[in-house]
């Protein structure tokens, strides 16, 4: 196994790295900035270059984070790491990982959909991939982001015209910076949004992602009315006291998750839009043929039908037992992704398999 | 069916109570009268009879996706609706041609030889479709069909139809149709609709009438419609009474009686002829004729509301005894003698052809006694004595041994309302049976639910093993739901389907009314109404309660 599942993460032993540790670990090789994949706290860190600042946020700035381009290759003790588009947000990347002729690709989350804020999903060959599993069945099935964009905006002029706010809830990194840059396409009107997200706005438009023209809800005046606007939140602002701002608004979610009725109506969504940074099912089956896999290890979200789905299939699958949550579908989810906590000194004690090895770092890429 | 789509996105879409009935109401009057007719026979909570069966229905899915039906039926669970969950599996799958699926067209029929059996012609036109002629002639016409049949129209409907109404249809073929919309809303809409009070249009909506446009004619007409001898009236119905008695009063303003825990029905003699009718507005004359019978004592133009109970030797039998009656259609003669029942009558609507619901309940109790003779298997619900609120409060003690609920108390002022509405009528009933126990195994729940590890089975201590003693589905806030789903997600020990076994580690203390011996049951006990009253984290599992404890509180 080049790459087996560890308490810590994913652990590739021939280069002595982890891929998205959840605990504490010497080198830590990172697919993209959500919390439940990248956790502060290990000695150094590897990344894509585009995703620096996210990384940077969460990770301070003290802490060792060599950064690589797309496609671009790192030894690390003899074991030859790449990093390639996963699709799913700005920076997201998939891990490849060479040893003596054997290729494995981690892909942390990816979609294989088209997204204006990220480079698309590039299928590489491998002998094993390790996929995600959170919208692995077949009810669940995308809609084009084009069709689901212009529900958005229909929506929203149903709105404006009904003199309502219009308040969309989204995860703060990637769904809301899509849904603002697809409305490039439909609007020159601003849009509002809450203050969690102005910092990811920004670094968004600074890696050159256009979006709509974006205002701080809070820097309005007090007293003004949001009616017929549109305003991008974060699901933790849901039952906010900064919502009162909005006084009779129409809520909606967009959330792989809202393919489901049931799951809008529990939220108590008005109007639920399936848009969805991971793959649906039909993507995640067409993928992993794509890899030409022979060996496949499945993550996160249905594993255990992906992986038996496989299997009946001919292919050696099977599912590991991680901490990555997938697309989160509440405000209380969202947060145990968005903050990275740092196990405190017990739990770290009692990881008993992997000594912690001295921070030996990540070399300074190779000139591919 | 497009308009009908419409509407129902409209009401599913929003919480507001105004904007539902704002919905219907557009949807009532612009919809052709036939489609009004039908969308007000769902949205009343009636079915269709089933036309196609559910197994059927499952094949023709993994027919047309090509996927395993282990994964088929793991996508049911997650998405917790049959029909949706198969309008997101097919949706966008054509059906690979077959040749007896043809589109009607002229001459194909003419130009076939004699010895070739005619093609199925299936009308498969989707737009512009309407609801009623959906269901008049290509829903209820799948009945008298053989499964090939049924098949080949299903499949050419699904292949066609967009996820919308493709999920609509599905709820049509099942039968069932429950929209996010309460029973009191659609009355409203209706009366808006045919400014009426809403008391007259409620009472309209009651027992049989078939869907037409006739039916909606009369429905909204200004004049009433020439009677139903059929048509019972809408129930009056009780709130949960918590609190110190004292506030309602003097005793003496209130009847007070016992709570039984049977089958709330009315029963009907009009014109000679006799209807035994359900809460649930179910036609059930034929599964209780001994009541049907006894019923021609009364006077015919006669209307009286009571509960229907399981009765023995002068006492009222456990409910789960009168369940073998409820749903048995044949064998209805013997079953009659192996479980005797009795209608307890405890109110008078018509007398004589008059509705007297707005004479007071005093004088209307008056008036039941003098026309029922009391005798099984028509009884009138006794009165209970006790002059002083603390002399009630002994008697309702007794509630448990009597197999009864609690007190039922009833203002003797009061006409006789529609529905539920506050202060008149309370059902006073007896704190619950209580028990801690250990969450074993949970298992996603429907609806709203669907995804969420809702439903879920407790266990107790039977020596060092946990024995099964009840399924509970409600209790919990959201949080504590999100909280144990996400926890069941993470300590799940093996999985049965979409059962989950997990570690037993979390306490609740459950509710019951009613717990008695079971042979169905392994730990040979059953309770009744299960639900969870809190989540008791103060608790390890083996401080749960064990299957003496429970044993000792059987009566």
């Amino acid at each position: 196994m080049l790459i087996e599942p560890t308490s810590s993460g994913l652990y590739c032993a021939a280069g002595d790295f982890y891929i998205d540790p959840w605990a504490p670990v010497g080198r830590a090789v990172i697919t993209h900035a959500h919390g439940d994949h990248l956790r502060a706290g290990s000695g150094s860190y590897l990344a894509t270059e585009v995703s620096r600042p996210l990384i940077a946020q969460r990770i301070g700035p003290a802490t060792p984070l060599t950064v690589v381009r797309y496609g671009e290759g790192v030894d690390i003790d003899g074991v030859r790491v790449s990093l390639h588009p996963a699709g799913h947000v700005l920076g997201s990347a998939q891990v490849r990982v060479e040893h003596r002729g054997e290729v494995w690709v981690a892909s942390g989350d990816y979609k294989r959909a088209p997204d204006p804020t990220c480079e698309p999903f590039e299928p590489l060959r491998c002998h094993a991939f390790i996929t995600e599993a959170t919208f692995a069945l077949p009810a669940f099935r995308w809609d084009a982001p084009d069709q689901v964009m212009r529900e958005i905006n229909a929506w929203w002029d149903e709105m404006h015209e009904a003199g309502r706010p219009a308040v969309l809830f989204g995860y703060a990194l990637g769904k809301a910076q899509r849904v603002l840059a697809e409305l490039v396409r439909y609007t020159d009107r601003p849009v509002h949004v809450h203050g969690a997200l102005t910092e990811l706005v920004k670094v968004y438009r600074a890696a050159g992602v256009r979006l709509v023209e974006t205002r701080r809800a809070t820097e309005e005046a007090r007293g003004r009315s949001f009616a017929g606007e549109l305003i991008v939140a974060p699901l933790s602002a849901r039952g906010s006291t900064w919502m009162r701002r909005f006084g009779d608004y129409s809520s909606a979610f967009a959330s792989g998750w809202m393919r489901i009725r049931g799951a809008r109506r529990r939220r108590g969504y008005d109007r639920g839009f399936a848009l969805s940074d991971h793959a649906d099912w039909d993507g995640l089956i067409a993928t992993i043929a794509e890899t030409g896999a022979e060996r496949v290890f499945v993550t996160h979200g249905y594993t255990d039908p992906l992986a038996r789905f496989l299997r009946e299939r001919g292919i050696d699958a099977q599912a590991w037992r991680t901490q990555y949550e997938g697309e989160p579908e509440s405000a209380e989810k969202e947060l145990a992704i968005r903050e990275s906590r740092v196990p405190d000194h017990d739990s770290r004690n009692t990881i008993p398999d992997e000594p912690r090895t001295p921070d030996p770092g990540f070399r300074t890429p190779d000139p591919e | 069916m497009k308009q009908f789509a419409d509407m129902y996105d409209e009401i599913d879409r929003t919480t507001s109570t105004n904007a539902k009935v704002a919905a219907l109401v557009k949807y009532l009057h612009e919809a052709p009268p036939a489609d009004a007719a039908w969308a007000l026979f769902f949205l009343t909570g009636r079915r269709l009879k089933r036309h196609v069966p559910t197994r059927s229905m499952h094949e023709w899915t993994l027919e047309l996706t090509g996927l395993p039906e282990w994964l088929v039926e793991e996508s049911y669970s997650v998405v917790g609706d049959f029909a949706e969950a198969i309008a997101l599996l097919v949706d966008g799958r054509v059906v690979p041609f077959e040749p007896g699926i043809r589109d009607p067209g002229p001459g194909i029929r003419g130009g076939l030889p004699f010895d070739e059996p005619a093609p199925l012609v299936i009308d498969t036109r989707v737009e512009g479709v309407t609801l009623a002629q959906w269901i008049d002639d290509r829903i209820l016409p799948l009945r008298a069909m053989n499964d090939e049949e049924r098949r080949q129209h299903v499949l050419a409907w699904w292949s066609r139809l967009e996820r919308r109404e493709l999920f609509l249809l599905n709820k049509l073929l099942t039968g069932e149709f429950r929209v996010g919309v309460s029973h009191t809303l659609v009355v409203r809409a209706l009366a808006r609709r045919a400014a009426l009070p809403t008391s007259v249009v409620e009472h309209r909506l009651m027992g049989n009438w078939a869907p037409s446009a006739a039916a909606i004619a009369s429905l909204v007409a200004p004049e009433g419609p020439t009677d139903d001898p059929s048509r019972p009236y809408p129930f009056c119905l009780a709130s949960p009474f918590e609190g110190g008695v004292e506030t309602l009063g003097g005793r003496d303003e209130w009847l007070a009686e016992w709570k039984w825990d049977g089958i709330r029905a009315q029963l009907l003699h009009r014109g000679g002829q006799l209807f035994l009718w359900s809460r649930g507005e179910e036609l059930i004359t034929e599964r209780f004729p001994e009541i049907a019978t006894a019923a021609r004592s009364l006077p015919d133009g006669t209307v009286l509301d009571g509960e229907i109970l399981a009765f023995q030797h002068d006492a009222p039998r456990p409910f789960a005894d009168l369940q073998h009656r409820i749903g048995r259609q044949q064998k209805v003669r013997e079953m009659a003698t192996d479980v005797p029942v009795v209608f307890l009558a405890y109110d008078v609507l018509e007398l004589a052809g008059d509705d007297i619901r707005a004479a007071s309940l005093r004088e209307r109790r008056a008036r039941l006694l003098d026309i029922v003779d009391d005798v099984v298997p028509l009884r009138v619900s006794e009165e209970i004595a006790g002059d002083t609120w603390e002399a009630l409060a002994a008697r309702r003690a007794e509630s448990r041994a009597r197999h009864v609920e609690g007190l039922m108390l009833k203002r003797w002022s009061s006409p006789y309302r529609p529905g539920r509405k506050r202060g008149d009528w309370w059902k006073w009933k007896i704190d619950p049976f209580t028990v801690d126990a250990v969450l074993i195994y949970a298992q996603p729940g429907s609806g709203r639910r669907a995804s969420l590890f809702t439903d879920y089975t407790f266990g107790v201590w039977d020596g060092d093993e946990l024995v099964t003693i009840a399924k509970a589905y409600s209790g919990l806030s959201d949080a504590e739901i999100d909280e144990v789903d996400k926890w069941v997600r993470r300590h799940t020990t093996e999985r049965f389907g979409p059962v989950s076994a997990v570690e037993p580690v979390h306490v609740f203390e459950l509710g019951f009314e009613r717990i008695a011996r079971s042979t169905r049951h392994k730990s040979g006990i059953a309770v009744r109404f299960p639900r969870i009253l809190r989540w008791r984290r103060d608790k390890t599992p083996h401080e749960a309660d064990t299957l003496d404890t429970l044993e000792r509180m059987i009566p």
